[in-house]
């Protein structure tokens, strides 16, 4: 395309723009710049009588160049670009010069600059743009399974979505048993349902559904390939006893002389060495505790071994692994609690009657250590005083600057329990703000508000303090009252922070997804693609994208699986217009793209007995980081290629005469 | 054409190694001679100034130049050979792009002067005298000295350039390709590069099939620090080697020698900065988690970067030095 033929289309924006700047000036300066054929300037640019006046120049004028100044082209470039498709011309052959954000926005204070500054703007798009070419891209195919990371309310909502929409279905699971935390809590606010009530039976229909495959007791090591067809590598963990032979029936449970601290109970029971993680784990089948299993720690016993009817125990097993081929990935792999001994002024881990929000949970669930009944751990006595404190860890910058987004309704649900289990116990509500956002928590709020003997008291304790009878003293500032109060509590509840789990910084670096500065997975926009990252095929389901409650995790589960549904069922993936390609007359082979290439989509290979990189067109998120890296400029992006951009720079160096 | 070509060689700011690198052509010297004719070497043929003066305009075939443009001499005796050569080679890096001597830009004109006349620890002047560019000898005769000019600068900064012969200094074997090229008749595009490689040196380097498939730097070492494996891709062992923005042709001598590539071939042709485009590599191989540690490493490690990165290049970066003044006098 030697005859370069541009036509330039300034928009007014309504005020936006006009209101600043005179559109018919910078019309004007443009139509006087080399290769600009026609200009025009309209109120509305993007508006269908605007965007027919585009299409009928490019038909009449015979244009091969369009350049729209309106604003952002995160805004409306598909919108242009769709003008010149529908002429039949490439795309990319449309450049916008954004005088609305870069211009009028920013400078409404000095209008005559302003206006200057975009007509020198237009001028260096006037001279890029002969440097523009035509940019096409490349599908490929998808394999149509997913593959789902996490068993918890997340991942077993999205797998269920995604297996009832015919997609094949993966889920792996780090423990024995699918159900997460949410099997752990007696009930759910606001609705006060029975939590595993709510969740057992969505279990077992992911255990029976014939597009499901539970990979439990394993994990992810490995994620190679590109969206639509990636290649996974799980780890299963030894069990050390054949599931494939195990019926579930318990016998070497009940018969095992081992003890361990009970993990589904937070620590507050014990288990046997060969256990199941809870009475109705899916899949119900034992693992045995190499650590505390006589056994292995002593070389004695194996009375699993010799009751077990089926012939099922195997000490010998190793670990196994699995390739799976999948589609889609959708990352459910939820939270964990922050570490409360980490905030020494509360006492965690050192007084036995300060207790996490989960294991309160465990105290009051009817299949916990004390049977529903509320005991304190130091002694089983029931607590006449009961303290709740909030934020816990949270909203505080020397642990986690976040919200928990769940503390608040959790604590008016704890105070349910109590007043449930012991009506005349007293509870003191220790709050920094009660956040009551969701559907129904404002009532929920307002029920306990008003109750006998729930106090809340707007602060956070300074110091917790115990006594010799395990009951604990400290002191807090209400800054409702202004007054200090001094509070003794048999029982201390924590309603702490939450963080990602720990294998999320490896799991990530494998997916190649970013995380916020919580360290929660960076989703692809906060508000509108916030289930989707920039690893395309990777999707966010739950609380790994930031704290959640069980409603909210629900729905972004649902949503993620939607947007894995539609990944999958579209068929294709389409390369990024924005590719970097090499140079290979100049390319040394150096290796340095790839070694920054945060996608892996560079390899080096073998071409003639010389080493030259190579884009892979799939991986390729046209991110340019090979490109500023490229010591040789041998490696170029397309849209922005060297010469596109200087050609730019140069006539802004210029400046407008 | 029987008879022979006629060719120029001269030296500016140059520390001769450029002169050397001719020499060092050895045997082929006694063949080339029986295709060109000298006339004009300073440093090995008595020929003077007046001689130059006296030759027709464009009647040298080729001049080859080396060294920075340092002095008032060496403009003037560079665009005297301009007028009268048919072709100009800058030779060796110093002409190319200014090479060491283009450090100097860091400083101002005066700063060097009183440092190398005044300052420096080594020297005695109790006077203050600073060099003249005119003394009287008796009184009617003075003698005349040229002056620094205030930048150094590549020699296609004063006169225009036909081609360019890389290296500090050239190797025999570019320097030879270069005058196959040049004698044989089919000259290449003007501004070409001469006897090198269009890649960078990692595309001839032994080591380059060594290189890990990713190379981020934790550790980064000066050479003395560290005991090379000279079988390994040195960046690879965390010593910065400048293999990957410079152009090859020069047979990695340095490389194979155990030192890191310094960047003496220049940049390739399509970059406009070699350091610029060396920071811009390495910071992105620098695999550090905050700024603060990154900071500290490079302030360890890198301590001179001006002076690593640009060692060769200064007058032809886009920063060229030291800011003495308005662009309007900066030819002085």
């Amino acid at each position: 395309m030697s005859d370069v033929r541009i036509g330039v289309y300034v928009c007014h924006c309504g005020k936006n723009i006009g209101g600043v700047i005179d559109p018919a000036k910078v019309t004007e300066f443009a139509g006087k710049l080399p290769n600009v054929v026609v200009a025009r300037d309209y109120m509305y640019m993007c508006s269908s009588p605007g965007q027919s006046l585009i299409e009928e120049d490019i038909k009449r004028y015979g244009l091969n160049r369009v350049i729209v100044a309106a604003c952002s082209p995160r805004m409306h470039e598909p919108t242009f670009q769709g003008v010149l498709k529908r002429t039949g011309l490439n795309p990319w052959l449309l450049q916008m010069v954004n005088i609305r954000e870069h211009v009028t926005w920013v400078h409404d204070d000095v209008p005559q600059r302003a206006e200057e500054k975009a007509k020198e703007l237009v001028a260096a798009a006037v001279a890029r743009a002969a440097h523009l070419h035509e940019i096409t891209t490349e599908k490929f195919p998808v394999v149509s399974s997913a593959l789902v990371i996490g068993g918890g309310i997340a991942g077993i909502r999205a797998s269920l979505d995604l297996a009832n929409a015919g997609i094949k279905v993966y889920l792996v699971e780090k423990k024995q048993s699918i159900g997460g935390k949410m099997a752990q809590l007696d009930k759910t606010f606001p609705t006060l349902d029975c939590s595993q009530c709510i969740l057992t039976p969505l279990m077992v229909e992911v255990s029976r559904h014939p597009n499901i495959s539970i990979y439990a007791y394993s994990e992810v090591v490995d994620v190679s390939g590109s969206a639509g067809d990636f290649k996974v590598k799980v780890k299963l963990k030894p069990t050390y006893v054949d599931w494939d032979k195990c019926t579930g029936c318990g016998t070497c449970v009940e018969k095992c002389p081992g003890r361990a601290p009970k993990e589904f109970d937070e620590g507050l029971s014990n288990r046997k060495a060969i256990y199941f993680e809870f009475a109705q784990a899916v899949p119900r089948r034992p693992v045995i505790d190499a650590e505390h299993c006589l056994w292995f720690t002593r070389g004695i016993c194996r009375v699993c071994e010799k009751v077990c009817p089926v012939g099922a125990i195997d000490y010998s097993q190793k670990e196994r692994y699995v390739e799976l081929n999948v589609g889609a990935i959708v990352v459910a792999i939820g939270y964990e609690l922050y570490d409360l001994s980490k905030i020494r002024e509360y006492g965690y881990g050192k007084f036995k009657n300060v207790v996490s929000g989960l294991q309160f949970e465990r105290i009051s669930s009817a299949d916990g250590p004390t049977k529903g009944r509320i005991l304190r751990p130091s002694d089983g006595k029931e607590p006449k005083t009961i303290g709740i404190v909030l934020c816990a860890g949270s909203r505080d910058e020397k642990h986690k600057k976040y919200c928990c987004r769940y503390g608040c309704a959790a604590a008016l649900k704890h105070v349910y329990y109590i007043k449930h289990s012991i009506p005349d116990a007293k509870v003191l509500i220790l709050y920094t703000d009660i956040r009551a956002f969701g559907k129904g928590y404002e009532e929920f709020y307002q029920r306990f508000r008003g109750e006998e003997d729930v106090f809340f008291i707007r602060g956070r304790p300074a110091e917790i303090f115990e006594n010799k009878d395990g009951s604990l003293i400290f002191d807090v500032y209400d800054s409702n009252t202004g007054q200090l109060v001094n509070v003794k509590a048999d029982l201390v509840v924590l309603e702490g922070a939450v963080e990602p789990p720990k294998e999320w910084e490896s799991l990530r670096r494998l997916l190649k997804v970013s995380c916020d500065p919580g360290g929660f997975a960076l989703e692809l926009h906060p508000k509108l693609r916030p289930f989707e990252t920039t690893s395309d095929g990777v999707f966010l389901a739950g609380a790994i994208q930031g704290p959640k409650d069980i409603p909210d995790t629900v729905a972004h589960a649902a949503a993620a699986a939607a947007a894995a549904i539609g990944f999958l069922s579209k068929g294709y993936v389409e390369s990024v217009p924005y590719l970097a390609f090499v140079n290979e007359d100049i390319c040394s082979g150096c290796g340095l793209c790839a070694s920054v290439c945060p996608y892996d989509a560079i390899t080096i290979e073998e071409k003639e007995g010389k080493r030259v990189a190579k884009v892979n067109v799939i991986n390729c998120k046209g991110c340019g980081t090979c490109v500023a890296t490229c010591p040789s400029g041998a490696m170029q992006q397309n849209y922005f290629t060297d010469t596109q951009l200087l050609s730019e720079v140069v006539s802004l160096a210029g400046g407008v005469k | 054409m029987s008879e022979k070509v006629k060719v120029a060689l001269y030296w500016c700011a140059s520390c001769g190694g450029c002169e050397e690198a001719v020499v060092d052509l050895g045997e082929d010297l006694i063949r080339l001679s029986n295709m060109i004719d000298i006339v004009f070497w300073p440093v090995a043929v008595d020929f003077k100034r007046s001689d130059v003066e006296e030759m027709p305009d464009g009647s040298i075939d080729i001049s080859f130049i080396n060294g920075g443009i340092r002095l008032t001499e060496h403009e003037e005796m560079v665009k005297l050979l301009r007028r009268k050569s048919k072709l100009v080679v800058a030779f060796g890096s110093c002409a190319q792009t200014g090479g060491v001597p283009g450090l100097a830009n860091l400083l101002s004109r005066d700063e060097i002067l009183r440092y190398i006349y005044v300052e420096a620890p080594t020297v005695v002047n109790f006077e203050g005298s600073m060099p003249k560019e005119e003394v009287a000898v008796t009184s009617r005769h003075k003698i005349e000295l040229p002056r620094l000019l205030k930048y150094v600068k590549a020699l296609d900064q004063v006169i225009d350039v036909d081609y360019y012969i890389p290296g500090c200094a050239p190797t025999p074997e570019v320097v030879r390709r270069s005058l196959e090229i040049l004698l044989g008749g089919k000259l290449p595009p003007k501004g070409s590069v001469l006897g090198a490689s269009n890649k960078s040196l990692c595309d001839e380097c032994d080591l380059n099939k060594t290189k890990p498939e990713k190379i981020l730097l934790k550790d980064v070492k000066r050479v003395h620090e560290v005991k090379l494996d000279l079988s390994k891709c040195y960046l690879a062992q965390g010593v910065i080697c400048l293999g990957p923005v410079t152009r090859g042709g020069c047979g990695t001598l340095c490389i194979k020698g155990g030192m890191p590539c310094t960047g003496c071939s220049g940049p390739l042709d399509n970059v406009k900065d070699f350091g610029a485009r060396a920071i811009s590599y390495l910071a992105s191989i620098l695999d550090y988690e905050d700024e603060v540690q990154a900071r500290k490493v490079i302030e360890e490690y890198i301590v001179d970067p001006v002076g690593w990165l640009y060692r060769y290049s200064l007058p032809k970066s886009l920063v060229r030095g030291k800011y003495q003044g308005l662009e309007s006098d900066k030819h002085e």
